[in-house]
């Protein structure tokens, strides 16, 4: 069944104020040569989306200059392939969309030129590798009118804002709930992620333009648990959700582990905009255990467990420890950083000690120089 | 107004570089892999686009796949143009004729066509065996400003060396007044680098004439310069000062990629000013274990490396097992490496598997040679390969 793609690069740019100050969500680099959307998008493609539009708000340069005209995805098509979606407003309006749903209503032109039957709609909160295509499928064999992507998880306490989880019979939606006080129970923790036929969406975005809804979770799916077959898919493998700073943290991390690295990477089809850096150089004092280290660096000093982007310099005698350093980030002679992140073009000067902590990682931002 | 361009480049990569013997059974030499990421073709082809040349006809002829694939459209070098662009040149039936390309003029004479239909005013002559960074815009400059019919580039070699070379014999004013093919007693130590520029319609003349020539060999060194020069042709030698290595042999192509290495290498591929570009591979950031050791090397993304690692040259998507170490060695994409084998002094072509516990190679100091292992090779478990020998196929372990 053919499939048009939407995503959401902007919404849940709270969880994260410090690295969306001057980018999108989508556009905030990961894993040492990935931006978030690069995840989403990759997941399309895998699944054999080839229309695919990306909603966009504000900050979005470092989006566009992103994804381009879509080539490094093999989205650069006469017929279909991305298209970034900036917010659409009339002379009259002076107010950005503040929802979902009123993002959907700027690209009703979108939805009506794509001959595609379903939707699949996706954030960029998150990292996982999911098969839209199985997505789509039980949703036509359980006949639902919107399914919605759930993991079995705790719910990250730290977030920014306050998870979605579900109540399911039968892997049918009865109730939604926003999880704000801590509990250590698992709980069926929404990933943002929707599939519904795309006539379907149209008749929402309709309605909600006479009748002023809002809010898509709020007002069209909590609203009608009843009169709607609203079904859940559990996603069971990996999942990082960006939901707070430390949560980008630890799901850079993450990927220091093995099983989920290879999960994540091993076939070898998360697609990004390809930059031609020389492959990275080792010098003769250099050490390094546990970590993943991009194109394009030079490493004379140390580093341990942590995630480093590409054309970082880490000069002689310096030690980083459990960080993530952006790129084109220089690290001085005998500085010791730990438990760090650096943004892109940060530049740290020679002998400075650096550290934060494994709960509470320091942050310095793009173009700092300390 | 008419479109034209100044300068075509005319890229002859149809040789089959026997001399690097099992890297070239099944690909042509300049699709041979180059410090981790490149494949040798990236630098001429690299060095035409920094220069400001955006037309390229490729010459192809042995086993072109590999090489054809890699250039597909030109994306990757930006040169996907509507007019120009990188062009893959092989050999054609034609009405009256077909035929391989017998020598590198006859190969430009068979596309004078293509040539034309950009109507340039120089044509570029390049060879894809050559690692180096080039300015041939400066060199252009140079051929117009000597108002020259040929200009030949030429680097400064050790005179114990000169022999190896065809030499330049000039006159003080950089004029060539005569070609000497591997002297046994070189007059000069000026040796052509095989890049030529030649004005397009005198290029066009001595083809034509050529190729008429039934005892010619219709090739420029043999053939065409001789004859421009015998005709008394304007022959300029332009002296380049900078890393050129031919990588023709094992060993050069060893030495090319070893000088790489090091804090203050001999030749710099990261420079950003004239950055070589290449089609890069689709690959996660590499991983280095907890228990790899990482001294003076080249790493690619997409590995994974949990051995020991000294002065060697990783490509992509490598795997370097628990316990095996690499020294003094090459390896190229797609390579695994078993654990608790040992690799020294060796070159590795892609997706060959070095089985656990496996011996290749001999260090260098033993004076036994570069083990060379071609691609897609099995090498059993605790199977070995000694130094200076080439392997093609499947080794087995001895004992069984």
């Amino acid at each position: 069944m053919k499939a048009v793609g939407i995503i959401f690069s902007n919404i849940h740019d709270n969880n994260v104020p410090e690295l969306v100050r001057i980018r999108t969500l989508g556009s905030i680099p990961f894993g040492g040569r990935y931006r978030l959307i690069d995840f989403p998008l990759s997941n399309m493609v895998n699944s054999g989306i080839d229309t695919v539009g990306i909603i966009t708000k504000s900050n979005y340069q470092s989006l566009i200059d992103h994804v381009g005209s879509g080539k490094d995805w093999d989205l650069a098509r006469k017929d279909g392939g991305v298209i970034i979606l900036p917010p659409f407003g009339d002379n009259s309006s002076k107010n950005l969309y503040t929802s979902r749903l009123e993002a959907l209503k700027g690209i009703t032109n979108f939805l009506f030129r794509a001959d595609e039957d379903y939707v699949v709609m996706t954030d960029c909160d998150s990292v996982s590798r999911i098969n839209y295509n199985d997505v789509i499928e039980a949703h036509i064999r359980n006949r639902a009118d919107i399914t919605l992507v759930y993991k079995k998880c705790m719910p990250d306490h730290g977030a920014e804002e306050s998870a979605i989880t579900f109540d399911m019979v039968d892997n049918r939606i009865v109730g939604i709930n926003q999880v704000a006080e801590v509990s250590d129970e698992k709980a069926n923790v929404f990933i943002n992620v929707f599939v519904l036929k795309k006539s379907l969406l149209q008749n929402i975005v309709m309605d909600a333009i006479s009748h002023n809804k809002k809010h898509f979770m709020a007002d069209v799916v909590a609203g009608n648990l009843k009169s709607m077959k609203i079904m859940g898919y559990e996603h069971t493998g990996f999942y990082a959700g960006i939901t707070s700073l430390q949560a980008f943290y630890d799901s850079n991390l993450a990927l220091l582990d093995e099983n989920n690295r290879h999960e994540i990477f091993g076939d070898r089809s998360v697609f990004t905009k390809i930059r031609d850096s020389a492959p990275t150089k080792y010098g003769h004092n250099a050490k390094v255990v546990n970590s993943m280290i991009a194109d394009g660096c030079v490493i004379e000093g140390e580093v341990e467990n942590s995630i480093i982007f590409r054309n970082v310099k880490v000069a002689r005698g310096t030690k980083v420890k459990n960080s993530i350093i952006m790129q084109n980030t220089v690290l001085g002679e005998n500085c010791s950083l730990n438990c760090i992140i650096a943004d892109k073009n940060v530049t740290i000067t020679d002998k400075k000690v650096l550290s934060g902590s494994e709960n509470h990682p320091f942050y310095v931002g793009k173009g700092i120089m300390i | 107004m008419i479109r034209k361009k100044k300068c075509v480049a005319m890229l002859l990569a149809g040789g089959q570089g026997s001399r690097l013997y099992a890297l070239t059974n099944n690909i042509a030499k300049p699709a041979v892999s180059f410090g981790g990421k490149y494949r040798i073709i990236d630098f001429p082809l690299s060095n035409c686009v920094n220069s400001g040349i955006d037309t390229v006809g490729v010459l192809t002829q042995y086993q072109p796949l590999v090489l054809n694939d890699y250039i597909g459209n030109g994306q990757p070098w930006d040169l996907d143009r509507a007019f120009g662009g990188v062009h893959i040149l092989s050999p054609y039936q034609g009405k009256h004729s077909s035929d391989w390309y017998k020598g590198t003029a006859n190969a430009i004479y068979q596309n004078l066509h293509f040539l034309q239909q950009f109507d340039p005013d120089y044509v570029l002559v390049l060879s894809g065996d050559h690692i180096y960074k080039m300015n041939y815009s400066i060199m252009l400059n140079y051929h117009r400003a000597n108002n020259a019919d040929c200009t030949i580039a030429a680097i400064n070699v050790p005179i114990e060396e000169a022999s190896r070379f065809g030499i330049l014999n000039t006159n003080p004013d950089g004029s060539i007044y005569e070609f000497e093919e591997k002297p046994k007693k070189p007059k000069s130590t000026l040796a052509s680098m095989g890049i030529y520029i030649f004005s397009a319609k005198k290029l066009y003349k001595y083809l034509e004439e050529d190729s008429k020539n039934p005892n010619s060999s219709n090739d420029f060194g043999k053939d065409v310069l001789p004859k421009m020069l015998a005709d008394g042709a304007k022959m300029m030698a332009y002296e380049f000062k900078g890393y050129w290595k031919d990588v023709g042999t094992v060993d050069s192509l060893y030495e090319a990629n070893m000088d790489l290495l090091g804090d203050n290498p001999v030749f710099d591929v990261s420079d950003t000013s004239w950055k070589i570009q290449s089609r890069s591979p689709l690959a996660p950031p590499h991983y280095i274990g907890d228990n790899a050791k990482i001294d003076n090397s080249i790493i690619m993304s997409g590995c994974e490396i949990e051995g020991t690692l000294e002065n060697s040259v990783l490509a992509s998507s490598v795997i370097i097992g628990k316990g095996a170490v690499v020294k003094n060695s090459i390896i190229m994409s797609d390579v695994t490496i078993g654990e608790g084998a040992v690799v020294e002094y060796s070159i590795i072509d892609e997706r060959t598997v070095i089985g656990k516990n496996a011996k290749i190679g001999n260090a260098k100091a033993e004076g036994k040679g570069i083990a060379l292992l071609g691609r897609d090779i099995t090498v059993e478990d605790g199977a070995s390969v000694i130094g200076g020998t080439i392997i093609d196929k499947d080794v087995k372990r001895e004992d069984k």
